[in-house]
């Protein structure tokens, strides 16, 4: 479904990825793990086109997303749920999940995706004329799923979902991981939180100043000592 | 006494129907500011552009009023849309002060392309609205109309702002800028729309101002500044800031009017503004730095 | 430039009256100087990002408040200029003070001191009783002649040495505040103002310090406009358009050069002359219209400015031989 090819992105002279290639099948959860500073959330921006590759190929279904304007990356069924979630503070919930259906493909179905999302996130249904700043992170979190599944996406972006939330939510949203793959969608999601996303990920990468360091199934991974010796610098 | 009372509910009431026009014209000013993160210093050139607009059309070509109104406002948002491709565009990526200082020689631009096209003459439409008598004061009529169709027009852009996709996506992008392609929101396009919809607000008020004032190249600088006050005042980028804002200025303007000329109304109103800073500051407290 | 090259330039420009006096190129000069001294005081705060659109105010503060004293004071300039300084001074205090206090910076400064100048022009409209309005308004001839004591002066010669005088002492405090401890304090500010504070740099002080001098030596230039021309007139002394002019001036000959707004006032009154020279009386709004979109054309493609641009070109062929 999604293919990097020897991706290298920067930002201005400051390289932050080399060589980067990955693969996401179809119905997959894939992980991609590493440490504070690995790249990982710059391979997310480069994937959903907030930057620009400075070398190599991602293809989604076919299409070069490189040379895909930014804008238009969404319409081709990727949503991003980017890092500390960057809800829009001053608007309703409401708002929010409307600006995540803005695509024109999406606008017909606005009705029956906000029940879907409702019915998923209750807390949202309740919250619904609420400003999104004012709620706590865990909502927040479950805001910025929503308003990515608006887009009624086929590729889900997670960037450190369970960042700063506490464990007992952090439980919740692997859980809903775990559900929205059951629905059909494909999850490419980046964490420092190993141990979690391990149980959640069919397979993961391992990302290290800027490389790939290692790949394989989460179990495998999981019994072999090479996350730690990624952490560990060994 | 009485014949005080009355002319201070008077100035009092003139207050409210100046607040009107001037919460339209910092309405402008702050979607430009709340989308785009730049400052039209010439939005007030864009009015005056709008009034000789209004000037020509009606008093010199006899069109219908609403017909040149309607023109008019097309045609400042043509100029706010000129503005954003040809100036603020090419700046984007610069500081934001040059940005500033760009539109800043655009008003000197403007200003004496009027001064050399229609001349330094004041010029004005010529039209003689009836003055209504109620309850004993004075209310010009074009001061009721100019605060009616403000009102109507800021409803207007309210509703297009909260129904509409666009709308919501031009309040989102005041909020964070860098995501708005994850939405599949093409920044450059919401940046044209602002740009006209500021342009056509500009004038609108244009051709209500031009109801009550004449017009001359040097006009603009009796509604920028207290525009930019008013901005300021209501914190730059927040719409109901501004609004309550443009309200208070208009009654200090309107008072000190009363009792003394329309420039110290203007001086009162700054005066007042400088106490402000000190008094409440968080209302100007500036988001960016 | 080399000192002795300095020098030599120096002494040109002190020895030119005594070999040349035709008057309207003289009157150019004075003219040039004087404008040059009030660029050079904006860019004195200008050049650390404190972009005030309100100098036209202190200009028209030390021309109004030096005519008004010695016509219904009878107080000689001597002692108006500085009450005049005094004022502008304390002007830029009222309007600055909660302005850095409360952090209102960039575009919010430039707003508020926009609109300083606007009501600066407001009032000294609303009190033409006293004034003379949008009208002008002239000092009163002092025993029809030159005299040190009214500070006027019949020939060209003695203006242009005084006008000379002040634009050096211009570039004297330019080259002060260069040498000296605010520049490092407010290069930081303009930086990081939080960086700033919390190595101990007292931000909102600093930046008050070049804010009141900046004001009082612009209307310093405001007084001797008004000595000079012995007349004066809120459009072209004070208010928006003169604030607009002076930045103007300053963005093409260059900001961060102690040279550029000299450039900078040369090449706009240049430009200004020989539009009316040529044109005329047509010429009205021209001059500003070309002003215009000079302003935006260097804005987008040559920030630094006419000097600064050339200056940078030099250091980097410089550069580049020495690195060969």
């Amino acid at each position: 479904m999604l293919t990097l090819s020897s991706v290298h992105a920067g930002y201005g002279s400051f390289p932050a990825l080399f060589d980067v290639s990955l693969e996401v099948r179809q119905g997959e959860a894939v992980g991609v793990i590493g440490p504070n500073g690995a790249g990982k959330t710059t391979l997310m921006r480069v994937v959903s086109g907030l930057l620009r590759p400075s070398g190599g190929t991602i293809v989604m279904e076919g299409v070069d997303l490189a040379r895909t304007a930014s804008h238009r990356i969404v319409e081709l069924g990727i949503a991003h749920v980017p890092e500390s979630r960057r809800l829009f503070p001053r608007m309703t919930v409401e708002d929010n999940l409307k600006m995540g259906g803005f695509t024109p493909a999406a606008r017909p179905g606005f009705r029956q995706r906000l029940a879907v999302v409702y019915e998923l996130f209750p807390r949202l249904a309740e919250r619904r004329e609420q400003l999104a700043g004012s709620m706590s992170g865990g909502e927040q979190q479950m805001c910025a799923i929503g308003r990515a599944l608006m887009s009624e996406p086929k590729l889900l972006l997670l960037d450190e979902p369970s960042a700063g939330l506490a464990p007992v939510i952090v439980e919740q949203l692997f859980e809903l991981v775990k559900r929205l793959r059951a629905g059909g969608l494909t999850v490419l999601i980046v964490e420092q939180n190993v141990q979690q996303v391990l149980r959640v990920v069919d397979r993961a990468y391992v990302l290290k100043t800027g490389r790939i360091r290692a790949a394989g199934a989460a179990a495998e991974l999981l019994a072999s000592g090479t996350i730690r010796d990624a952490y560990l610098g060994v | 006494m009485a014949i005080v009372d009355i002319f201070l509910l008077e100035a009092l009431l003139n207050g409210v129907l100046l607040g009107g026009v001037l919460a339209l014209l910092s309405l402008g000013l702050n979607l430009i500011f709340g989308v785009i993160d730049v400052v039209w210093i010439c939005y007030a050139e864009l009015i005056m552009l709008g009034m000789y607009g209004m000037y020509f059309l009606y008093t010199v070509y006899h069109a219908p009023i609403v017909a040149a109104a309607a023109v008019c406002i097309v045609a400042v948002a043509v100029l706010g849309v000129l503005l954003h491709v040809l100036v603020i565009a090419p700046l984007l990526g610069a500081a934001p002060i040059n940005q500033l200082l760009a539109t800043g020689g655009v008003l000197f631009f403007l200003q004496s392309a009027a001064t050399v096209l229609f001349g330094i003459e004041f010029k004005n439409l010529g039209l003689r609205l009836p003055v209504l008598k109620v309850a004993g004061m004075f209310v010009s009529y074009s001061r009721l109309l100019a605060f009616a169709a403000a009102l109507i027009g800021m409803v207007l852009v309210y509703l297009f702002l909260t129904r509409t996709y666009t709308g919501t996506a031009i309040r989102a992008i005041a909020q964070d800028r860098q995501i708005m392609p994850l939405m599949g929101v093409d920044s450059r396009r919401i940046y044209l729309i602002t740009s006209a919809l500021g342009g056509g607000l500009a004038g609108l008020a244009a051709c209500l101002l031009v109801l009550q004032y004449d017009v001359h190249p040097f006009v603009g600088l009796s509604f920028g500044p207290i525009t930019f006050l008013i901005c300021v005042l209501g914190s730059l980028g927040n719409f109901v800031g501004g609004f309550v804002a443009a309200f208070v200025f208009a009654e200090i303007i309107a008072l000190g009017g009363l009792y003394l000329d329309l420039e110290w109304g203007y001086v009162f109103a700054f005066a007042f503004f400088i106490v402000m800073m000190f008094v409440r500051p968080e209302g100007l407290m500036a988001r960016r730095s | 430039m080399t000192r002795s090259l300095r020098w030599l330039g120096a002494a040109a420009l002190v020895g030119l009256p005594f070999v040349y006096t035709a008057p309207y190129p003289m009157h150019i000069l004075i003219i040039i100087l004087i404008w040059s001294f009030a660029y050079t005081s904006w860019s004195i705060m200008g050049r650390f990002g404190l972009v005030s659109l309100g100098h036209g105010g202190f200009m028209g503060i030390g021309a109004y408040v030096t005519a008004l004293a010695w016509n219904y004071g009878h107080v000689s300039p001597w002692i108006g200029a500085p009450l005049g300084l005094l004022a502008g001074g304390l002007l830029a205090v009222v309007v600055a003070y909660p302005c850095f206090r409360f952090r209102i910076i960039g575009h919010y400064f430039a707003l508020v001191t926009l609109a300083l100048s606007g009501i600066v022009l407001q009032v000294i409209t609303a009190t033409r009783d006293y004034t003379g309005g949008s009208l002008g308004y002239t000092p009163e001839r002092y025993k029809n002649g030159s005299s040190l004591y009214a500070v006027q002066f019949t020939g060209k010669t003695t203006w242009y040495l005084i006008a000379l005088g002040v634009w050096a002492f211009g570039l004297y405090i330019w080259h002060r505040v260069d040498r000296g401890m605010l520049r490092y304090a407010l290069e930081a500010i303009s930086e990081d103002e939080d960086g700033a504070a919390a190595t101990g740099v007292h931000v909102t002080r600093e930046k008050l310090k070049v804010t009141v001098l900046s004001a009082a030596m612009t209307a310093l230039a405001g007084a001797l406009y008004c000595q000079y021309q012995m007349f004066i007139s809120p459009d072209t002394v004070s208010g928006i358009a003169v604030s607009l002019q002076m930045v103007f001036a300053v963005v093409v000959g260059g900001i961060y050069v102690p040279l550029g707004p000299t450039v900078g006032a040369v090449i706009t009154i240049m430009l200004a002359e020989v539009l009316r020279v040529s044109f005329g009386t047509r010429a009205v709004g021209w001059d500003n219209l070309v002003y215009g979109i000079l302003l935006v054309i260097f804005i987008i493609f040559l920030p630094k400015g006419i000097l600064g641009s050339l200056l940078a070109l030099r250091r980097a062929r410089r550069g580049a031989a020495a690195g060969e």
